[in-house]
C-alpha cells in the first residue's frame, strides 16, 4: 500500500525542525479565553491581538450578541441543510437585506463562507468558452474557484494595469471575460489602483468582480469598499465579501445589481450543496452589519491606530511592507525564514499575537510579521504594541 | 526550424530561474531538476508570455512538465 500522506514528509519535516528549535507553533496559536476583541489569553498570557482580522471590534457588540441569542432561542442551533432544498430561514433573509441596504444594491446573495462565495461565484461567472484575467497575488479561494470551474484562466502581474492591458488584448474579442480584481490585498495590505485596472477591463469588454474582504466597513463614505471610495460604483458587475472579518462573524457574501443575478442560487453549487449559515450567526451578521452602516467613530479610530502603529514601527526602525499605511493591515518585511520565526515567537512571549506570513502566501522572498488592527485599539495599545516590538527585537540571540 | 528558435530562446528566459546550473535539455524536469516553486513558474510564465504575445492559461500548467513539452506548447500558442 502506497501511503498517500506519505507525499507530505517534506512539509512535516519542515515544521518539526521548526518546533525543534523551542518556538512557539506560528501555525497552531490556542486562545484560551478571550477577554476583548483586541485582549486574549495565550500560554496563560494576556496577549495583546494585532493578528485577527477584527477590524471594526464588532466580535463582542452587545446588540450583536443579543441578536444572535434570540436567533438561536427562536431557531435553534442550526440550518440543517441547504437553503434551496431544505429552506429559507428569516434571518437569511434580514441579513441579505441589511447587505443590499449597507452595499445599495439590488441583490445580495449569502454563502456559508468567503472563501465558498468566491468559490461559487468564480466557478459559476465564468464557464467553458470563457477567460478569467486574476491578479497574480489573488487569495486561495479565488484561484481554486478557477480551478473549479471550466473557464481559462490567464494571470496577471500584480497590481500592473499595462499588464492586465496587455493580456485582455490577447484574447478573442467577443468571448465572455471576467476579471478579478480584491481592494486590499491581504498579505502586505497594499492598496489596487482599481480605477485604472477597471478602465482597462471595460475597453475590452470584460465584466468585473472585487474581492473587498479587507476594506468593508472603512473604505468609502458607506463603508463598501475601495471601489465605492474611489468613485466605481458604477463600474463594478460583482462584490464579494466576508462576514468573517469586519463584520465579526462568520459567512461570505456577493451583492450586485445585475438583474439576472438571482439564478445564481439555482446554479452555483457551492451555494446549492452546502448547508446554509446557522439563523444564530446569520441575525448576529444582520446586526453587525446595520450598525456598521453608521460606525463613523469606529472607523476614525481604525484609521488612526493603523496609521500610528506603521509610524511607530516605521521609527523604531523595522522595514515596513509599504512606504504609506494604506489599510488596517500593517506588515514588517523580515529577510529570511529562520529570522520570521524567532521574532514572531518573541513576540508572542511578550504577549503580542501577530500573523507570520511566508511564501507561497505571500509574495516571492518576501517573510512577513503582519499586523491587523482594529477599531478597539486603542492609541496606548499601539504604543505598547510599538514597544514590544522593539524589545523583542532587542531579546533576539543576533541581538545580545 | 521555427521550434528550434523557441527552443533556444526559452533556455535563455529559464536560465535566470535556473538557480543550481542544471545543464538544460528537452527532458529537464521544472518540478525535479530545476525544482522550481510555484512562485518561480508564475515569474517565468509572465516572462514567456511576454515575449510571443500570448497568454498561458493556468490550466495547462500541471501538463507541461518538461523543457520539451514548454517549447510545443509555446509553438502551439504562437500559432
Ligand atoms: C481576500 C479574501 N477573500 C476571501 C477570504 C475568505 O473569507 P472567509 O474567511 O470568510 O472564508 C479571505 C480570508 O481569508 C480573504 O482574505
Amino acid at each position: 500500500m502506497t501511503d498517500l500522506l506519505s507525499k507530505f514528509d517534506p512539509y512535516i519535516a519542515e515544521h518539526k525542525g521548526l518546533l525543534d528549535t523551542g518556538v512557539n507553533d506560528p501555525f497552531g496559536v490556542v486562545m484560551e479565553q478571550l477577554l476583548s476583541p483586541t485582549r486574549a489569553i495565550i500560554n496563560g498570557r494576556e496577549t495583546i491581538l494585532v493578528g485577527t482580522y477584527n477590524y471594526m471590534g464588532m466580535t463582542f457588540d452587545a446588540e450583536v450578541i443579543a441578536a444572535g441569542q434570540r436567533a438561536l432561542a427562536g431557531f435553534g442551533a442550526g440550518s440543517t441543510g441547504s437553503r434551496v432544498l431544505n429552506g429559507t430561514f428569516a434571518p437569511h433573509i434580514a441579513v441579505e437585506q441589511a447587505l443590499k441596504d449597507f452595499y445599495g444594491t439590488k441583490s445580495a446573495i449569502v454563502f456559508s463562507t468567503g472563501y465558498q462565495a468566491n468559490l461559487g461565484m468564480v466557478s459559476t461567472l465564468a464557464g467553458k468558452g470563457d477567460y478569467i484575467v486574476l491578479d497574480a497575488d489573488s487569495h486561495a479561494s479565488i484561484y481554486d474557484g478557477c480551478k473549479l470551474g471550466n473557464a481559462e484562466t490567464v494571470r496577471f502581474r500584480h497590481n500592473n494595469v499595462e499588464d492586465l492591458d496587455k493580456r485582455l488584448g490577447r484574447l478573442p474579442a467577443d468571448a465572455g471575460k471576467l476579471v478579478i480584481l480584491e481592494g486590499v490585498y491581504s498579505m502586505l495590505g497594499d492598496v489596487a489602483p482599481l480605477r485604472e485596472l477597471v478602465a482597462v477591463a471595460k475597453q475590452h469588454g470584460a465584466m468585473t468582480l472585487v474581492d473587498e474582504a479587507h476594506a468593508m466597513g472603512f473604505f468609502g463614505a458607506h463603508g463598501r469598499g475601495v471601489y465605492e471610495e474611489l468613485g466605481l460604483e458604477d463600474e463594478i458587475d460583482f462584490v464579494v465579501g466576508t462576514f468573517s472579518k469586519s463584520v465579526g462573524t462568520v459567512g461570505g457574501f456577493a451583492v450586485s445589481n445585475h438583474p439576472k443575478f438571482e439564478i445564481l442560487r439555482l446554479v452555483c453549487n457551492p451555494y446549492r450543496f452546502t448547508a446554509s449559515l446557522p439563523p444564530s450567526v446569520a441575525a448576529t451578521a444582520e446586526a453587525s452589519i446595520r450598525k456598521l452602516m453608521t460606525a463613523t467613530e469606529k472607523r476614525r479610530n481604525l484609521w488612526a491606530v493603523s496609521r500610528q502603529l506603521h509610524a511607530g514601527l516605521k521609527a523604531a526602525g523595522f522595514r515596513m511592507a509599504t512606504e504609506t499605511p494604506e489599510s488596517a493591515i500593517i506588515a514588517v518585511l523580515l529577510p529570511d525564514q529562520a529570522g520570521t520565526v524567532a521574532m514572531w515567537h518573541q513576540l508572542l512571549e511578550h504577549g503580542i499575537y501577530c500573523n507570520m506570513s511566508r511564501p507561497p502566501a505571500t509574495p516571492a522572498g518576501i517573510f512577513l510579521l503582519r499586523c491587523s488592527l482594529s477599531a478597539a485599539h486603542t492609541a496606548e495599545d499601539v504604543r505598547e504594541i510599538v514597544a514590544r516590538f522593539a524589545a523583542a527585537r532587542d531579546s533576539l540571540p543576533a541581538a545580545a | 526550424m521555427d521550434r528550434d528558435a523557441t527552443y533556444a530562446r526559452l533556455l535563455e528566459l529559464i536560465e535566470p530561474f535556473n538557480k543550481k546550473g542544471v545543464a538544460l535539455a528537452e527532458e529537464t524536469s521544472f518540478a525535479n531538476d530545476l525544482e522550481l516553486d510555484s512562485l518561480t513558474v508564475m515569474d517565468l510564465v509572465a516572462n514567456i508570455e511576454d515575449e510571443w504575445d500570448i497568454n498561458m492559461p493556468l490550466n495547462i500548467l500541471p501538463d507541461l512538465e518538461t523543457v520539451g513539452q514548454l517549447t510545443d506548447a509555446v509553438e502551439k500558442l504562437k500559432g
